[in-house]
């Protein structure tokens, strides 16, 4: 089982706690799609992903990073056991979506980079030990389904 | 994934702009690398102090960064431009090639805190792009 101190617990609260989710879900998406055009593979039905500006302003993508970003939200409540908390996610990515589970570090990688512009300074390098761990978990979480 | 002639103009865009605070960024990035990789102190084992605030992370953040500089200048021919800082890594260093890019991921973080507005994703794919060909750049010698 993961260890969290009340430092990392009370960091990672902090930064849902003030979290714009319809901001930082469609710009951590879209990020991930531009700066690893890979990714685009699974989402063939969104419509046009054909440049950068078209993916900033691509509405599923926008509504889908929302989405994505919520479903932190339940490693938040379950911090103790994030493990069980993710195992139907994992199965959904493995056996309906077919996500390379590599990809979700890509996503965690630009989710980190998107909250630290936003915090500036803020986002000290305890901050960023903290965040890195918490998506961490729940990458290894959502690979741990497939077989 | 080599660089074209859009990666190395916004590379060396973004260069102009940040390089002044070169020595910060590169303070910062190792702090940060020591911080969230604990792992990488191994290689810094004879340093006392690895603190946001010891001299010996400043010089060597500012020493690093130096090293980025070499790269952007070197952008066209970066196997040939870094091979001396290669040979270094590989035979007395022996720094496993894993770590640079996690140091790699810490820069961009410190740019994205110091520069909000300026590490748009169709800058940071470039970025990314450059650290990458620079990290490989520097493994070249290794075997």
């Amino acid at each position: 089982m993961v260890e969290w101190t009340d430092q990392e617990r009370t960091i990672i609260s902090g930064i849902f706690a003030s979290l714009d989710y319809d901001d930082i879900g469609p710009k951590s998406l879209s990020r991930c799609l531009i700066v690893y055009p890979w990714t685009q593979r699974y989402f063939g039905a969104f419509g046009n992903l054909y440049n950068a500006e078209a993916i900033k302003s691509n509405p599923n993508i926008a509504e889908h990073g929302k989405t994505v970003l919520h479903g932190l939200d339940r490693a938040l409540k379950n911090m103790d056991n994030i493990k069980a908390t993710y195992a139907d996610l994992s199965v959904l990515h493995s056996e309906k979506l077919h996500v390379d589970p590599d990809n979700f570090k890509l996503l965690s990688d630009c989710l980190t980079i998107v909250i630290a512009a936003k915090m500036g300074s803020a986002f000290t390098a305890e901050t960023q030990a903290a965040f890195q761990k918490f998506l961490a978990v729940v990458v290894s979480a959502l690979g741990r389904q497939y077989h | 994934m080599s660089l074209t002639d859009k990666d190395k103009a916004t590379v060396k865009a973004l260069w102009a702009k940040i390089q002044k605070s070169a020595d910060a960024i590169g303070a910062d990035a190792l702090y940060r690398l020591f911080t969230v990789y604990p792992q990488s102190k191994i290689y810094f084992s004879h340093w006392s102090d690895l603190g946001p605030n010891s001299s010996s992370v400043k010089a060597h953040g500012k020493k690093v960064m130096g090293g980025v500089a070499l790269a952007v200048s070197k952008i066209d021919d970066l196997t040939r431009g870094l091979l001396e800082l290669s040979e270094q890594h590989a035979f007395q260093l022996r720094v496993d090639p894993a770590n640079f890019k996690l140091l790699s991921h810490c820069i961009l973080v410190v740019i994205a805190t110091m520069y909000p507005q300026d590490l748009s994703p169709e800058v940071h794919v470039c970025l990314d792009k450059f650290l990458a060909n620079l990290a490989l750049a520097l493994s070249e010698r290794y075997r």
